[in-house]
């Protein structure tokens, strides 16, 4: 097991490496010049002007020179530096990956606490009650687009009700809580500062649950599916007719062989959360990767994209492996 | 007498359908003695596997029991409540299920399956449940049961699995045991073994076993009563011997004649009885099986039959028999195959075939794993001969088929058909040689296309080939074809799941006869078609054969219907033929004690078996000296060198170093 551990982490890495050669190369061939968009007219009339800037950030090489240059850099832990911000790739990253790890975790949870057992007892109640909620659910949620449902709750639970505060990750008023991780449930619990922990935890509610409503109808669509077949099982049968009760038979025996499909369904659902939350993080004022990607794609932003691509590659092809190994975890034939 | 164990009376089970309601099970009745063992036959959608769910209230919807009683030691089944249910499921009465690879649950561990019961039951607490579960399964047989214990079903053959099942049944030593197919997916010898548990059990522990089959041979081997299931009612019931002997319903009849048997003599034909079961939206008004009764009166099909007794202890739904007479037996036509003339020349010689599989590597450094699947076979075929391959699962029947049929290309050896050396053909000469080498395949439900008609299937290789020149001339020769496999010329429109098993069996001998071919392989052509069906198609592929001079090369495991088919049979064990011989004499005389033990296997009433102990062993590995020796009951030293092939008698060829040793027992053929 442990072989197999070692021989994906280093395909992963190649993988990585891939994919940051493809988006190299087609961010350097779409038509578009940092140049304009970060000197501005004025300037980029003006040609020695662009020529120092270029040659300020590298431009001027030819393009193996700059990846080799990228290359050598990530060796050392450096993405670079970007252009826009002008600070290193790696401490922006580090600033606002925090936010979205948080948002994206709370969503994932929701995800799979709530569609999970929904899922299941659609499949053990078909056709009741339970099952029209749970498709409502679904449907609900797999069609609303993501800023509808942003605006429409925001609307509800803070314009009108006002149950919920407003965008952003605290109170205007508040400071973050101490401790620097930049994931605020994290500091101010370890801090023991729960008004801040609350305050947070209370922001993150209206997000979270924007972020999590598509994957929330597919978690539970395929829990209701990958559960109806496993019942209809021989092996289902078989328990029944052994006298177990029906909770054991639901629980133990069907569940079980019903959690691999919900898995690679899990896997997928995390690694979207993580980098697809551009609308949502938008909306919700949230100062997390996805608005980070928006701003650096429009400034054509090179050292930025490409560590944003690294990071979003490398935890795609972790979850992966997470998923992979999980499957030997729930299902014997998997396993070696 | 005391009260039976279980008691059912006139059970109704309806399936609600879209295209309305269908009584699978109508009005079944029977009951079972404490230690009784009673067996249920019938063919497929009979209702027999429905009346056992039924039994156990296992049934989810559409499914809805609508009448009757099912009374289990006096108490009522039906009226149980859920809580009652549970405790008395899995206690008092179990089930064991035809397929252990989709019965036993793939992600946990065996000693869990066979024990969760017990302790659920609150009969034993885990400890102690788990030396309980360990003992259960050497009981049953299963060869190192603290290993065992701990592995998943997919690390087990499919005979151990059906012993971890049937340990499963046994864990709170219940009262019955109701056990359904358990050994349909079987091979003879495993097969064997496992009836031999359940007769056991029933001997030692006193378990009333309802043991459902459609499989006479198989629940005469253990039943000492039996109820016949046709179209959801029972239509006969009395002691076995009785039924076999001298059935006194028609649809009985046919069951009892249709299995080709080792101890009959061989007819020309098998006796069936042509036609379908009835449509079960659509039931007949009087007696179900009047639309193909060759007996019929006219009072059967105005008027219901009642399950009255015929004789003393037997019951018969049927009303020319009402008044107590037998039905006439089968008339059996002398038989003569004309001889094919030996100075012809030989259809197809094969010569030292051999066909390896690597498996893919387990690691990158690792040995590269080698299924050995056929390892020197030499057979040839003359024209218009039938030649019959048997053997269990794995032992390369199947791959020996493809190699024939250049599917495969083999790694050694040399083939010649008609005159042609086609081991190595590729890409155009082999499709030149296709028309003349056809093959029809075991499950006549994969290999027709789903979403295409008949009339295309059949004409694809008319057209593929330019046997026609358009697609109206096309029509009329599928028309034609239709009409040669006895089916209705019109039905090219329909598409293959408008069609039953035999049906379609039927239209994939169409497909292969279409070219016109010289020999026809044939793979397990009727190991999943119920027995009544099976005559039918074996009937036909014989009419064939003498109608278009067809020479067959047929493989299967069923040794009475090889028994019934072939003019030469020859038997495989682990990639070899071990014996080889005209069909008369190798059933008369079989030598290698593989054959011997493998005729002694097949379960017929009243006779006396051989049971292997052990599998075959893995064909991973080349093995050395004779591949029997393991499992061979007169082994001895000399068997550790590779056997040499003896011509025991003409044309009878033996691959063992003592042909003849093992002797055949007492009542055997």
């Amino acid at each position: 097991m442990l072989r197999y551990i070692a021989i994906r982490l280093v395909s992963a890495v190649v993988m990585a490496l891939l994919a940051s050669l493809v988006i190299f190369l087609i961010s350097n061939f779409v038509p578009g010049d940092p140049v304009l968009a970060q000197l501005g007219d004025i300037l980029a009339s003006d040609p020695a002007v662009v020529a120092q800037w270029r040659a300020k950030w590298g431009l001027d090489l030819p393009l193996w020179d700059r990846y080799w240059i990228f290359l050598q850099g990530l060796l050392h832990g450096d993405l670079g530096t970007s252009i826009a911000t002008r600070r290193p790739v790696l401490n922006d990253i580090a600033q606002f990956a925090p936010a979205t790890i948080e948002l994206a975790t709370v969503s994932f949870m929701l995800t799979l606490v709530i569609g999970v057992p929904l899922g299941v007892a659609a499949a053990v109640w078909r056709d009741s009650i339970v099952d029209a909620v749970a498709r409502a659910v679904s449907l609900l949620g797999v069609s609303a687009p993501t800023f509808w449902l942003a605006f429409i709750v925001l609307a509800i639970f803070y314009g009108w009700l006002d149950w919920a505060p407003g965008p952003g990750r605290l109170d205007p008023i508040a400071f973050a809580p101490e401790g620097g991780t930049g994931f605020f449930l994290w500091d101010s619990a370890r801090a023991g500062d729960w008004e801040t922990f609350h305050d947070a935890l209370a922001h993150l509610v209206l997000p979270s649950i924007v972020l999590a409503a598509a994957t929330l109808g597919l978690v539970t669509r395929t829990t209701r599916a990958a559960m109806l077949e496993c019942l209809h099982q021989d092996y289902v049968r078989v328990a029944r007719a052994k006298g177990l009760g029906e909770r054991a038979v639901v629980l133990r025996h069907a569940l079980r062989n019903a959690l691999v499909p919900v898995v690679t369904l899990g896997g997928l659902a995390y690694a979207n959360l993580l980098t697809g939350a551009v609308m949502t993080e938008t909306i919700f004022a949230w100062p997390g990767l996805g608005r980070y990607t928006f701003s650096s794609a429009a400034a054509l932003d090179f050292p930025a994209i490409m560590g944003i691509t690294l990071i979003v590659s490398a935890t795609y092809l972790i979850v992966n492996l997470l998923v992979d190994l999980s499957y030997a975890l729930l299902d014997p034939r998997v396993r070696r | 007498m005391s009260t039976p164990v279980l008691d059912v009376r006139e059970l109704v089970t309806v399936f609600h359908t879209d295209a309305g309601p269908v009584r699978a099970v109508d009005g079944v009745s029977f009951s079972v003695a404490k230690g009784e063992t009673l067996g249920i036959v019938g063919e497929s959608g009979s209702g027999k596997s429905v009346t056992a769910q039924s039994l156990m209230r296992l049934l989810d919807p559409p499914a809805r029991i609508e009448g009757g009683q099912v009374l289990f030691e006096g108490r009522d089944v039906l009226s149980m409540s859920q809580r009652e249910l549970t405790a008395w499921r899995g206690a008092s009465a179990a089930m064991v299920f035809q397929d252990s690879l989709t019965g036993l649950n793939p992600v946990l561990r065996i000693l869990r399956q066979v024990t969760e019961h017990v302790v659920a039951h609150g009969r034993m607490d885990k400890r102690a449940a788990r030396r309980h579960g360990i003992d259960l399964l050497r009981r049953m047989g299963v060869a190192s049961p603290e290993r065992a214990a701990a592995s998943f079903p997919h690390q087990f053959s499919g005979g151990m699995r059906q012993r971890v099942m049937i340990a499963m049944g046994m864990a709170n030593d219940p009262t019955l045991l109701i056990a359904d197919e358990p050994t349909t997916a079987l091979d003879v010898t495993i097969q064997a073994q496992i009836l031999d548990l359940l007769a056991n059990l029933n001997e030692s522990f006193g378990t009333a076993i309802v043991l459902i089959s459609h499989d006479l041979g198989v629940i005469g081997t253990i039943c000492k009563r039996i109820v016949v299931m046709y179209a959801g009612e029972v239509v006969e019931e009395g002691p076995t011997a009785a039924v076999l002997d001298d059935p006194r319903h028609p649809y009985a009849w046919a069951l009892a004649n249709a299995v080709p048997r080792l101890d009959a003599p061989v007819a020309d034909r098998l006796p069936g009885i042509e036609g379908m079961p009835p449509d079960p939206l659509d039931m007949p008004k009087g007696c179900r099986f009047t639309p193909r009764c060759p007996w019929r009166i006219s009072r059967c099909g105005d008027e219901r039959p009642p399950l009255a007794e015929v004789a003393p202890g037997r019951k018969a739904r049927c009303w020319v028999t009402a008044d107590g007479r037998s039905l006439p037996p089968p008339s059996i036509p002398a038989h003569a195959k004309p001889p094919i003339p030996s100075t012809a020349e030989p259809l197809l010689v094969a010569q030292d075939l051999v066909k390896h599989f690597p498996l893919p590597k387990k690691s990158f450094f690792g040995h590269r794993e080698v299924v050995h699947a056929v390892n020197g076979v030499s057979l040839h075929i003359m024209p218009g001969e039938r030649l019959g391959i048997v053997g269990e699962s794995g032992c390369g029947k199947s791959t020996l088929a493809r190699l024939v049929t250049r599917l495969h290309a083999p790694d050694a050896g040399h083939i010649r058909f008609d005159g042609q050396d086609i081991a190595t053909l590729s890409g155009e000469e082999l499709r030149l040689l296709r028309p003349r080498l056809q093959m029809v395949f075991q499950d006549p439900y994969a290999s027709l296309n789903p979403r295409m008609r008949i009339g295309d299937i059949l004409a694809e290789p008319l057209l593929v080939h330019g046997r026609v020149k358009n697609a109206a001339e096309a029509r009329e020769r599928v028309g034609g074809l239709l009409d040669m496999v006895g089916l209705n010329k019109a039905w090219g429109e329909r598409f293959p799941h408008e069609f039953s098993g035999g049906q379609r069996q039927r239209i994939s001998i169409a497909r292969a006869l279409a070219l016109e071919p010289a020999l026809i392989v044939a793979d397990e052509p009727v190991s999943a078609l119920d027995v009544n069906v099976q005559a039918q198609v074996l009937n036909l592929m014989l009419d064939l054969c003498e109608r278009m001079g067809l020479s067959y090369l047929f493989i299967a495991h069923d040794l009475a219907v090889v028994r019934a088919f072939c003019d030469r049979v020859a038997v495989m064990y682990l990639g070899r033929i071990v014996e080889e011989a005209p069909a008369a004499e190798l059933f008369a005389h079989p030598s290698h004690p593989y054959t011997v033990s493998l005729l002694s296997a097949v379960p017929e009433p009243g006779r006396q078996r051989i049971v292997l102990s052990g599998e075959p062993p893995s064909t991973l590995r080349l093995p050395q000296g004779c591949a029997f020796q393991a499992r061979c009951p007169v082994a001895r030293p000399i068997c550790a060198e590779p056997p040499p092939l003896t011509e025991i008698a003409p044309g009878h060829r033996v691959l063992c170093h003592a042909p003849g040793s093992l002797k055949p027992l007492q009542g055997s053929p």
